[in-house]
């Protein structure tokens, strides 16, 4: 078995072992990093020599018996977080120069835990989009291709960097944002596996915002199992973040063997959208069998205002957003383009450094809290928002977890669905409900398509439940038993 | 009479709102844990939560949250056991998030109610609308360098308190009443030291003028004056200004305008024109602040007692005008001194002494009531002296400068410089028979009818014996010798 | 609704976006297909609907006021594109 074929828990295991050092599993995913980020493009900053120094500090905490699971297990950092000596863009030009003085607590969990850092995954820029072309460091390649294609795919967004750099295994797993789909999206189009866990469980503090009342960050893995050891060390109340919630972290990995037995699980009706894949569709209900055959209560549901969720989801987020990028204004740090006063310096700054969707979003967000269209824009999808949650709510007092598809689509060709904005936010579609909602939902890779692209199914679960999501997506990815291997991959 | 100003076309009334930014006592910031201290070496009393750094995010100070209540309890307003915060949305360079954390929609404190004194005595009622909690913003300055302004961000984040009045201000001499008691009672509460040169208390002024009997015309608002006397100035100058439009068929608009103390006027804002639509939504950063009801009963039963009660306290308690209970409770400290001295004494005495001889002896030498010329124990036991008859007011005076210049307790004042009173009959009968032996041509004229020389006969005795004599003793004696 | 070339120079500036007469045009286009789009809102009922603000659904925890931050001028600065000593720099602003 090649180094590149293993899993956390493998790793770890291995680490332990001492089968391997985490300076020979280091190098070897360095010299990985070097071979296929020119291609995949999935590295905004790479930081080799940290992450060997990091190795060898984790050799000496396996050598010593304090090694966490994730001591030495070299992984990919969304450069959203932002990272203490290490320039964070955002994937914007915005923030090209910035270097943080600070550490977002997730990343210093994972730091602490003993993770390595290979470097910091590219993503849309600000995290505002479904495919990472938005970028301001240029797109990523998916490295899944349709078969018998050449042609370049996305890798799903706005963690398009993270899931790229797990998928083609030059990163063992990465760390993600979800914010209506960042984690869950990208997960599904590459094969991985992804959970955006319940709005509050894991610290907002030094990740760089989008929406401040749905970003959420979380882990991506190759498998269930390594989603759990990644969560159980991000996960925890941070006294830092007004929002983060003062609760225990459970043992997740704990959960996976927990079965499906008895368990109640809705199949919402209105996910049977029109347009959807019919391949999709068919996961789907292979999806159910399968946690039919392993025991669990199959239950019909409703949640009659997903389709609002898209349009609350463009309100709310460009709104949230327009006030969270008000800072980038070239005065305290990141990029300034000189004026002839201060409103041409933040005019031209803003121009300059920001790309077209973020302003896009910005414009829009700014239009919808101004002046004669809150009541009509804002506040009218904060109440719908409301009735989403209450959706959940309801269908929660009569099941366990929630079975959907992840995605309408698999991954789609670069400059594909590109025609206009609304186009590409349908991605989102079965993804945003659960974020507007705040509950946790996972992403697990469950077939591939006709044309050999992976396809995930999505498990959604009660807040703070992340438990059940893990143990319904176990079962799932033991069904699917998804062993496919993406075509562009380390070796 | 009302306060008028007369134009050309007959008089006007001046209608006045303020809103006071009182920036809350506290160790640490509105959001981070930074300094909340005045002053300090550039940024040094910055988080990157006050910078407004990627990925930070604001943790209320629940002391900040006290204060805001304490403040509200004092302004007898109501206690909003929820509110919310929203964000302003503006650029400036002094406001590093892009946006202002305040409260919008649902403020901390509610409705309340301010009690002012005018000079002539009349009592009146100004209301409080509203007070919310909002973080202040950092410092621009503009003459540091000649192409570039410079930022320091010492005070950006420190906690404010917004207090805004009802349009009830009708005059120049009630705009300064209310900012004077509206000082006093956050002086009492603790919960804003009330200092203007510091800019620890601004105020924006809302101004318009009006006929008799008409509805309220269009509003101007002088941004951040920074003085009691300056706020006066400017409600007069910004009416005057209004009058002269209205009357030279003008329109006034609704702008933001700044006050210039030196030449006594105001004049347009140009900078903040454009900003005036603030987007405004709730904080999502921050969750609703639910307060308990028993929290705030706590708050409510440790306030300190305030001027008003205070006030009307002195007088029955201790006999006092209300003119002098007024000067007595204006700062605390001088209430306390006060109290501490008028306890078991007599209150009336230890009035006067405070507003008089002491606080007079406190301007010249530049002390303080925290440093006071003499100390309350040893004022106290000058008034004992006084009242066990040991020595007399005239001397008392005497005394009390003697103490002020070098510190000494009264008792060994007058026992080193043999100051006692003399209430020995015998001795002033002698000093008297020879006052009129030796004037005998005025005893003469006092005989004749001329009642007046009787002072000049006491006073004569009181020199003679060196201003120790009983004066009660004293008087008499003459009586009983001049028949 | 749907948005002219002035209100979308209006929220450009007030968003304080540098746009020339082509980014205005393509942005009007893009703003209000999306505006088109969540116009369907309209159909739902919210009526005693309360508005959901935030993500978590709790009360506000406070922290105790304690000096615990601050004191970090160069680091607050080490990214300032322009600094006169430990002050940020900009051009000089007219009130």
């Amino acid at each position: 078995m090649s180094i590149f074929d293993l899993s956390v828990a493998g790793a770890a295991k291995a680490l332990k072992a001492k089968e391997i050092s985490a300076v020979e599993l280091t190098t070897a995913y360095n010299a990985a990093v070097a071979e296929l980020n020119p291609r995949l493009n999935a590295f905004i900053t790479t930081t080799p020599e940290l992450a060997l120094g990091q190795a060898k500090a984790a050799d000496a905490r396996i050598a010593d018996g304090s090694a966490t699971p994730l001591t030495g297990v070299p992984i990919a950092m969304k450069d959203l977080f932002c990272t203490e000596g290490v320039r964070t863009t955002a994937a914007s030009k915005i923030l090209e120069p910035f270097i943080p003085p600070y550490e977002s607590t997730v990343s210093g969990k994972l730091k602490e835990a003993g993770a390595v850092m290979l470097g910091k995954a590219n993503l849309d820029e600000f995290a505002m989009g479904s495919s990472n072309i938005t970028s301001g460091y240029g797109s990523v390649e998916n490295p899944w291709k349709r078969q018998g294609s050449d042609a370049k795919l996305v890798p799903g967004g706005s963690s398009g960097g993270s899931a790229a750099a797990v998928a083609a295994r030059i990163a063992l797993a990465a760390t993600g944002t979800d914010t209506g789909g960042s984690i869950r999206q990208p997960a599904a189009f590459t094969g991985l596996a992804g959970i955006k866990p319940t709005y509050g469980r894991c610290s907002r503090w030094g990740v760089v915002a989008f929406a401040s009342s749905l970003d959420q960050p979380g882990p991506m893995a190759r498998n269930v199992e390594d989603n759990a050891l990644l969560l159980n060390a991000m996960a925890g109340f941070d006294e830092k973040d007004s929002t983060s919630a003062e609760r225990e972290v459970p043992d997740f990995t704990a959960a996976l063997s927990r079965g499906v037995k008895g368990l109640k699980i809705g199949i919402p009706a209105e996910y049977r959208l029109e347009g959807t894949n019919p391949e999709i569709l068919a996961l789907w209900d292979k999806g159910i069998e399968w946690l039919k055959a392993q025991g669990a209560e199959i239950i019909d549901i409703s949640l009659p205002h997903t389709k609002y969720g898209l349009p609350v989801y463009y309100i709310v987020a460009p709104a949230e957003a327009s006030s969270n990028l008000a800072r980038y204004d070239g005065v305290r740090y990141g990029k300034r383009v000189d004026g002839e006063d201060l409103i041409d310096l933040y005019e031209r700054t803003r121009a300059e450094g920001f790309g077209a969707e973020v302003k896009r979003r910005i414009m829009i967000g700014t239009y919808v809290l101004s002046h004669g269209y809150y009541d009509a824009y804002y506040l009218k999808a904060q109440k719908v928002r409301n009735l989403i949650l209450k959706d959940f709510t309801d269908a929660f007092a009569k099941v366990d977890a929630i079975l959907t598809p992840t995605a309408p689509s698999a991954a789609f060709g670069l400059g594909e669905k590109m025609d206009d904005p609304v186009t590409m936010y349908l991605n989102d579609v079965f993804t945003v409900p659960a974020s507007l909602a705040g509950v946790p939902a996972m992403s697990v890779p469950a077939g591939l398509s006709a044309d050999g692209l992976p396809l995930g199914l999505q498990v959604i679960g009660k807040h703070f439940d992340e438990e059940t999501v893990f143990a319904v997506s176990a079962a799932i990815e033991t069904a699917a038993n998804f062993t496919a291997l993406p075509e562009v991959r380390a070796k | 009479m009302s306060y008028t100003l007369e134009g050309r076309t007959g008089n006007w009334e001046v209608v006045v709102g303020l809103e006071v930014h009182a920036q809350v006592i506290s160790e640490s910031k509105l959001f981070s844990g930074a300094s909340a201290t005045y002053g300090g070496a550039p940024n040094a009393h910055v988080s990157f939560i006050d910078a407004g750094f990627p990925g930070m995010l604001p943790v209320i100070n629940k002391e900040c949250v006290a204060q805001a209540v304490r403040t509200g309890l004092g302004l007898r307003a109501q206690i909003n056991l929820f509110s919310r915060f929203d964000r302003k949305n503006y650029f400036y360079a002094d406001l590093p998030q892009g946006y202002q954390i305040s409260q919008f929609a649902h403020p901390i404190v509610g409705t309340g109610d301010v009690e002012i004194e005018l000079q002539d005595g009349t009592i009146k009622h100004v209301g409080i609308t509203r007070l919310h909690l909002e973080q202040d913003a950092g410092k621009s300055m503009h003459d540091q360098h000649p192409a570039k302004s410079v930022i320091d961000l010492n005070r950006a984040g420190v906690a404010l308190m917004e207090i805004v009045s009802e349009p009830d201000i009708r005059s120049p001499e009630e705009a300064g009443a209310y900012l004077r008691k509206l000082r006093q009672i956050l002086r009492y509460l603790g919960t804003c030291d009330g200092n203007m040169e510091e800019g620890s208390m601004r105020a924006d002024v809302n101004v318009s003028v009006r006929k008799a009997g008409e509805e309220f015309r269009t509003r101007c608002e002088i941004k951040n004056v920074n003085s009691i006397r300056f706020v006066m100035h400017a409600v007069e100058a910004e009416a005057m200004r209004q009058i002269e439009v209205w009357e030279s068929g003008g329109e006034v608009v609704q702008e933001t305008r700044l006050y210039d103390p030196s030449k006594g006027e105001t004049r347009s804002m140009r900078s903040k024109e454009d900003a005036h639509d603030y987007r405004y939504f709730p904080e999502p950063d921050l969750l609703p602040l639910i307060l308990e009801q028993e929290w705030v009963e706590g708050l409510k039963s440790s306030l300190p007692e305030l001027p008003d009660e205070k006030r009307a306290r002195f007088c029955t308690e201790y006999g006092i005008p209300f003119y002098d209970a007024g000067v007595l409770v204006a700062e605390q400290a001088t209430a306390d001194f006060y109290e501490t001295l008028a306890k078991g004494r007599d209150g009336k005495l230890a009035a006067n002494w405070v507003t008089g001889d002491f606080f007079a002896a406190m301007n010249r030498t530049g002390k303080s009531i925290e440093n006071p010329p003499v100390s309350v124990d040893a004022l106290g036991q000058m008034l004992d002296l006084i009242t066990d008859k040991t020595i007399n007011g005239r001397i008392a005076k005497d005394v009390f400068e003697e103490m002020v210049e070098t510190g000494k307790m009264p008792a060994a004042i007058v026992e080193e410089k043999g100051l006692k009173q003399v209430t020995d009959t015998g001795a002033i009968d002698e000093a008297v028979t020879k006052v009129l032996t030796d004037n005998q041509d005025k005893v003469a004229e006092y005989k004749s009818g001329k009642d007046k020389l009787f002072g000049f006969f006491v006073g004569q005795v009181m020199k003679a014996m060196q201003g120790k004599g009983n004066p009660a003793l004293v008087n008499e004696a003459v009586k009983k010798q001049l028949g | 609704m749907s948005l002219d070339a002035a209100t979308v120079r209006r929220i450009a500036k007030l968003a304080r976006i540098r746009v020339n007469d082509e980014e205005v045009s393509t942005l009007q286009n893009e703003l209000n297909a999306i505006l088109g789009y969540v116009e369907q809102l309209g159909e739902v009922n919210v009526e005693g609907v309360e508005p959901l603000s935030g993500g978590a659904q709790m009360a506000l925890r406070q922290r105790e006021d304690k000096l615990t931050d601050g004191d970090m001028a160069e680091k607050i600065l080490a990214n300032a594109p322009d600094r006169i000593g430990n002050f940020f720099a900009v051009p000089k602003v007219v009130e």
